[in-house]
């Protein structure tokens, strides 16, 4: 889905601040941006290896870029969708913000302007050690033992 | 002298989820799956690379809003599980799941519900429906378990 106003308020800030080290994955958005480099998708090894090169990433707030920042160890910075711009569905991604804030996984922009002024404060954002890249280990071993329960032998 | 240890035979399990968040939780889930034989199924072709050297199936990106589109994935879906035949189906949502652990269920096969981590507030919509048809049932989240269910049984993260 677009997320045409998380897109243009970063390329707006890179105008601003005269960035040339801003890279746009910006899905089906309509805005092309005037001064971020970017490109509509970008495979997962492309999609890592730039997350991977990213000093901060900002996104909206959804769990794939959230664990693959967190997975990186990259300082993460999001915006959540908002159901009433009908950038999806209901506001599960206002919701996911401040609990995974609260946790201190992430920071938050809730709007545009909150936006362009973390960014000012880019120096500031930072991460914690990379997470394990796999789920913990009690619901790994619940999940060995479902599957292996009911196994025949032989 | 003991007799040898029985030897298990790998079980066929079918690992479904939409694309983004859902698809990431999935692949947290892969040391779960060792020694077993899994069949991956998502919505966007290039995930394959994500799961190289095992098997991965697309199917139509589907959700509730539209229902023809719904058609054509459940159809797709459908015919997965009758060529697979799996012994599990596990899912993190979002609606192929919902139908694969449907499907799977009247095949025979035990089923697991893991709702996505960002249902936060409540249970998704498919993982309230799926309750019927899912063997495990469960949320990332202690809040939301239940006496009778959903069960928290520890998280992606």
């Amino acid at each position: 889905m677009a997320f045409d106003r998380l897109v243009r308020a970063v390329d707006a800030w890179a105008g601003q601040r005269r960035r040339s080290d801003v890279f746009a994955q910006i899905g089906p958005s309509r805005y092309r941006p005037q001064h971020a480099a970017w490109a509509r998708f970008l495979d997962p090894p492309e999609f890592r290896a730039r997350a991977a090169a990213a000093r901060v990433i900002v996104a909206h707030a959804g769990m794939g870029s959230i664990l693959t920042a967190l997975t990186l160890g990259k300082p993460i910075l999001v915006m959540p969708r908002r159901g009433d711009l009908r950038e999806t569905r209901n506001d599960h991604q206002v919701a996911t913000a401040r609990r995974f804030a609260e946790l201190g996984r992430v920071a938050v922009a809730m709007n545009e302007d909150e936006l362009a002024a973390a960014l000012d404060r880019l120096d500031s954002l930072t991460a914690g050690e990379p997470i394990a890249p796999h789920a913990d280990e009690r619901l790994i071993a619940a999940l060995r033992d479902f599957f292996a329960s009911g196994q025949d032998m032989g | 002298m003991n007799p040898p240890a029985p030897k298990r035979r790998p079980r066929r399990i079918l690992a479904v989820a939409s694309g983004g968040g859902h698809w990431v939780q999935l692949l947290r889930l892969l040391p779960a799956f060792e020694g077993q034989r899994v069949i991956f199924v998502s919505v966007d072709p290039a995930y394959r690379l994500d799961v190289e050297g095992h098997e991965f199936h697309t199917v139509t990106d589907a959700t509730r809003w539209n229902k023809l589109r719904l058609l054509k994935m459940a159809a797709e879906v459908l015919l997965l599980v009758l060529r697979v035949r799996p012994h599990v189906v596990i899912s993190t949502g979002a609606a192929p799941g919902y139908f694969a652990l449907r499907f799977g269920k009247l095949l025979g096969a035990r089923t697991v519900w893991l709702d996505s981590i960002a249902n936060i507030e409540q249970l998704s919509l498919a993982g309230q429906r799926v309750r019927p048809h899912a063997d495990l049932w469960l949320t990332q989240w202690p809040h939301l378990a239940t006496p009778d269910g959903p069960r928290y049984l520890g998280a992606v993260l």
